[in-house]
């Protein structure tokens, strides 16, 4: 059973490509395709973060009893990539085409290796710990999308 | 960080072109053969010097993004087993090139009680991993790789210093070469090449059959090698070699960011060094001794400086600045906006004028075993360069770490 893990995983790898389509407009200066590129992604990418820390991470923790363990590092990281996401959107808005690709470079960085652990150990876990609330667990994510109400 | 790790090694490769430098100018044909003093106290400068230093440095840090463990050992001993493993590797060049029995007994002890204080860590760390990942078992099998290769280098040595007999030094080095070349060296940066590429160049993944396929190869041949059916063991480690090079160009071609990333270079002159090692192989086995043995040196060459050197600086410019913003975020929680982003750690012209110094360095080396001594000496001197730039760009890293309010 991976239902969990296929899910997320599946929403790296869109957030992943969304991220692509970005640094894309951006290295060659498509200022009016990258805000629009941009915004997908950030959008896209705080909507994973909810998913998790809103939906899958209190569910792990109660089951578990972990929570000072994996979910608190990976908040951790998320905090992390929202500064970053922030930084990032401000060189956009100077058109700062240099400031953005070092951000998007040290971005990139930070979210595979936090994608790597959430993929290859913590996903697996939550997968084992939650198999039968697996499901539930999914389509509730599923609901928390860019502009919901993840607490609704 | 391991920052300490990667500026001895760094120092290594320095000492390693400087050591060539010497020996071309004042050594007549000191490199001509892979057997000569020079050519096997350089070798152990590259290898245990720069390319084991920074490759135990690595995996104390990838080792908790990749699988998800710890290596459980006591800073005081990791700094210890750093100045161990520099010393022995200086004690035991020294040994090999001015032929001084105290210097390699020394070189043996000291690299053992190093060695010895990581191994409980690191077997830990890698044998009780849960994780089930691409990169698990390459990376089990490197580690026992070391430590044949350790013990065959431990046997060697100390039979060269005359503790005891040695009854065939010639096949025992091609175990140790083999062993530590092939298993550790090429297994370790295969198993690291399948996580990191696709994680950090955002390229497909390597086809899982494959990858399976070119770790139960390279298995297969050191073990044929090692059991003395050595023709099948090379065609063995030839095909895995192309297979693994033309795999890791065929998924850099397909990468899906199109922003340039200077560390690729890195990697694609890594490849291309080691197809020409794998094309080489097969004609240096078919040649006399006196004709191979200059071609087996120009091999070793392509495999140390072109290969495994190139893939280590990438990686390294990949790790080092994220390690340091990392670092810096979670010491002194300053804004992004405040601190430098990676690419202001080490700009990309910097790294591209690494490059072009690194491949002329490699391009004027391999025909070097062929030419006269003084030839090789523009070689060692931009390879020497190359060195004193990655040093430099190690201690930029480090001091914008502390200028912004970073604690070692």
């Amino acid at each position: 059973m991976s239902r969990i893990a296929d899910y997320l995983s599946e929403d790296h790898t869109h957030c992943d490509d969304l991220f692509v389509a970005a640094e894309n407009a951006v290295s060659t200066t498509d200022w009016a395709l990258a805000q629009t590129a941009f915004e997908q992604f950030s959008n896209a990418t705080l909507c994973h973060l909810a998913r998790e820390e809103v939906i899958l991470f209190p569910a792990f923790e109660a089951t578990t009893g972990m929570v000072n363990g994996p979910t608190q590092v990976m908040r951790m990281e998320h905090t992390e990539m929202r500064d970053t996401l922030s930084a990032m959107a401000d060189s956009l808005a100077r058109h700062d085409s240099s400031a953005f690709l070092g951000l998007s470079e040290t971005l990139l960085m930070l979210m595979r290796q936090h994608n790597t652990k959430e993929e290859q150990i913590l996903y697996r876990m939550c997968d084992q710990m939650l198999a039968g609330e697996a499901d539930n667990l999914v389509v509730r994510m599923a609901a928390v999308t860019p502009g919901a109400n993840p607490q609704a | 960080m391991p920052l300490g790790f990667f500026q001895s090694a760094a120092s290594f490769l320095l000492l390693a072109a400087v050591a060539g430098m010497l020996a071309s100018l004042f050594w007549t044909d000191a490199l001509a053969s892979r057997w000569s003093p020079a050519a096997l106290a350089i070798t152990h400068l590259l290898t245990l010097g720069f390319l084991g230093l920074v490759m135990l440095g690595s995996l104390l840090q990838m080792l908790p993004v990749l699988l998800g463990v710890t290596v459980n050992v006591r800073p005081f001993w990791i700094h210890a087993a750093r100045h161990g493993l520099s010393a022995g590797a200086l004690l035991l060049a020294l040994g090999l090139g001015l032929g001084e029995r105290i210097l390699l007994i020394g070189a043996a002890a000291t690299l053992g009680l190093s060695l010895l204080v990581l191994i409980p860590g690191f077997t830990r760390a890698l044998f009780l991993s849960r994780a089930r990942t691409q990169l698990t078992w390459p990376y089990r099998t490197a580690w026992i790789a070391l430590w044949v290769t350790f013990i065959l280098g431990l046997t060697l040595a100390l039979g060269l210093a005359g503790l005891w007999p040695l009854s065939d030094p010639i096949g025992l080095t091609h175990l140790h070469l083999t062993w530590g070349l092939a298993g550790w060296v090429l297994l370790l940066i295969i198993g690291s090449a399948y996580q990191v590429i696709p994680m950090l160049q955002l390229t497909p993944p390597y086809p899982n059959r494959m990858s399976h396929s070119l770790i139960g190869l390279l298995c297969a041949g050191l073990i044929l090698g090692t059991l003395g059916a050595t023709a099948m063991a090379s065609l063995i480690l030839v095909l895995t070699a192309l297979g693994f090079a033309f795999s890791t160009l065929w998924i850099q071609h397909q990468r899906r960011r199109k922003v340039d990333d200077e560390t690729i270079r890195f990697w694609r002159l890594g490849m291309v060094s080691l197809t020409l090692c794998a094309l080489l192989l097969p004609v240096t086995q078919t040649l006399a001794e006196q004709h191979s043995d200059p071609l087996q040196t120009s091999l070793g060459i392509l495999f140390l400086i072109g290969f495994a050197s190139s893939v280590v600086i990438g990686m390294l410019y990949k790790i080092l600045p994220f390690l340091a913003w990392f670092h810096l975020r979670t010491q002194t929680s300053a804004p992004s906006s405040q601190i430098p982003n990676m690419k202001q750690f080490i700009p990309d012209p910097q790294q591209r004028q690494h490059f072009w110094l690194h491949l002329s360095s490699v391009v004027l080396l391999v025909p070097t075993p062929f030419l006269p001594g003084p030839f090789a000496l523009p070689g060692w001197a931009l390879l020497t360069l190359s060195a004193l730039r990655l040093l430099r760009h190690i201690g930029a890293v480090k001091r914008s770490f502390l200028a912004h309010g970073g604690c070692l």
